[in-house]
């Protein structure tokens, strides 16, 4: 069995198989109704946010620094969990459960939903244990499954072949591009089936970049992605939906090439041509 | 509107004013410079000292005799007589020493792990943090009156145990702030990284963060042993010292410290010097443990 052919995810209610046909408009992740606090007494940073991520599309986020797309990111995966006080009201639904309800196991939906975050965090030790060390969190795998798992991973990564003569070497040594690689890699090698990038190329320069793009378009045939990005040559290259965000509030979510060039509303067409943020 | 028109160039007065106010920093850069190189010299001239006279006065007896022998009272300039050495409280050293990190590097880091993960802003972090910095500077000897009450008292006698937990109380603060200032230095990004892979937050601190951080704490406890080796009050009222070299840890036990103290007030010439060679093996123990934790840190940099 090939690694790189399946790519099973299972339901919080029974199991979804994935076929290459089943692209379509279908929401993996529906926000419902979103209301975010950082803190108590603090105004709203995210208000009555509604949209879709659909299955197998790229979603761009974009809007000026401070705007909550970032924000929400982190409320999908329950990142905000961590910090005592941030709290979310509303719906986030994936199969028909609703990921902000308590009693969820936030372990299990971080698997399901990965994040890549802005700077790259290689860990502190080889790339083969990088890549190992979120499989072995939700696997149990034996040595030759482990490899596959690892090769698969880095190669839909695109940087097996820079890294396949030195996996047990320490993975701060790789160059940025190749850590930001290195860590999407770590994320795919879990299997989740959405991944959320929060400016995954904002600490990039231009060629690792673009590897960095042709890689999120690659990786829209099998994983749902979310990605929040300041720049919006990207959202336009990347993305097939685009999300404008504004002041905490949702302004216009349309298909990339509407958006960028018949926005319905004002303030996207302001900030898409650079009047303001 | 403004009356005043702003020039684009500098008159000749302004050119002199200028140059007048770079002379007069001028005059206070090499003033305050004077000053520091002056501050630093009067302390390294007594470092220097300390170590030149330690040298002086400590190298004659270092010999083997001194690591292979115990105490043995003066030999009152007899070349016949045998002559002492201070084996039993290198070895005590090492013993209560070593105990002492056992017991109090666990206990750090745990406490700086929480304080550092768990207790964020909280009131009882906040006043854990505050009560190991109070421990950190606290004489040593009252922490050595608390063992005798807590332990030696109990005991009905001194012992290489009552000893060890001493030093450990002073380990402990040492480990505990290295440890919280460590793993605050990563970055929270390196935290949510490995949360977000579904990591349980333990599994992200004993996995990940520790590694990270492992040289930093590393460094931590090597300071720490530096410090207790040379700890003397503590010792004093715990495991009171010893002539002979014991492995009995229910028992009074010799220290490198203890035997310079009781040596160096012995009044006679030959224990005098044993005293001085105790101080010189202490010193360059020190600066062994010091230096291989700067060199164990810069190799993990």
């Amino acid at each position: 069995m090939s690694m790189t052919e399946t790519n099973p995810a299972s339901g919080f209610g029974g199991v979804q198989a994935r076929s290459e046909a089943a692209v379509s408009q279908q929401a993996r992740v529906s926000v419902r109704n979103l209301d975010f606090y950082y803190a108590a007494g603090l105004p709203k940073a995210l208000k009555g946010i509604n949209f879709d991520l659909p299955e197998r599309q790229v979603t761009g986020m974009i809007g000026p620094s401070g705007c909550g797309k970032s924000t929400l990111l982190r409320v999908l995966n329950r990142m905000f969990s961590l910090y005592p006080g941030q709290r979310a009201e509303g719906e986030v639904l994936m199969d028909g459960h609703n990921i902000l309800d308590p009693k969820l196991d936030v372990n299990e939906l971080r698997s399901r939903i990965g994040m890549v975050f802005q700077k790259p965090t290689p860990f502190p030790m080889t790339i083969w244990e990088n890549i190992a060390f979120g499989i072995r969190l939700h696997e149990k795998l034996n040595k030759a499954d482990m490899a596959a798992r690892i090769e698969w991973a880095l190669t839909r990564a695109a940087i097996w072949g820079e890294v396949k003569d030195r996996l047990h070497t320490s993975a701060m040594g790789l160059s940025g591009g190749q850590q930001q690689r290195l860590c999407i890699a770590r994320t795919i090698a879990v299997r989740p089936e959405v991944i959320l990038l929060d400016e995954p190329t904002s600490a990039l320069d231009p060629i690792s970049t673009l590897k960095i793009e042709e890689l999120i378009d690659e990786l829209k045939r099998d994983f749902t992605i979310a990605i929040v990005t300041h720049n919006m040559q990207q959202a336009a290259r990347c993305a097939d939906q685009v999300a404008f965000f504004y002041l905490g509030e949702l302004i216009e979510v349309a298909p990339a090439a509407q958006l960028f060039t018949a926005p319905k509303h004002p303030r996207t067409q302001d900030y898409i041509t650079g009047r303001f943020g | 509107m403004s009356t005043t028109t702003i020039a684009f160039t500098r008159t000749a007065a302004e050119h002199a004013t200028a140059r007048a106010m770079s002379r007069r920093r001028r005059l206070i850069d090499h003033t305050v410079r004077l000053f520091c190189i002056g501050a630093t010299l009067v302390g390294l001239f007594f470092l220097a000292s300390i170590l030149f006279t330690l040298l002086v006065k400590g190298l004659p007896r270092l010999d083997l005799l001194t690591f292979t022998r115990e105490f043995q009272p003066t030999t009152y300039g007899d070349p016949d007589a045998p002559a002492g050495g201070l084996l039993h409280a290198i070895l005590g050293t090492l013993v209560q020493s070593g105990m002492g990190i056992l017991i109090g590097t666990p206990i750090g880091i745990l406490v700086g792990t929480y304080l550092s993960e768990y207790a964020r802003g909280s009131a009882l972090g906040n006043a854990v943090r505050f009560v190991s910095d109070v421990l950190l500077s606290a004489p040593s000897v009252l922490v050595g009156l608390f063992v005798y009450q807590l332990l030696v008292l109990p005991a009905g006698g001194f012992s290489a145990i009552a000893g060890s937990v001493a030093l450990a109380i002073l380990v402990i603060p040492v480990v505990v702030r290295t440890t919280e200032d460590m793993l605050q230095l990563l970055p929270n990004t390196l935290r949510e990284a490995v949360i977000g892979l579904g990591a349980p937050k333990w599994k992200m601190i004993t996995l990940i963060a520790y590694r990270a951080a492992l040289s930093g704490i590393v460094t931590g406890v090597l300071l720490a042993f530096a410090r207790i080796a040379g700890e003397t009050a503590p010792l004093l009222l715990t495991s009171f010292g010893n002539n002979i070299v014991s492995w009995n840890l229910g028992n009074a036990m010799g220290s490198l410290p203890i035997a310079i103290y009781q040596q160096a007030n012995s009044g006679f010439p030959d224990l005098i010097a044993l005293a001085w060679t105790g101080a010189l093996i202490v010193t360059l123990g020190v600066l062994a443990i010091n230096i291989s934790a700067r060199l164990f840190l810069a190799r993990r940099k």
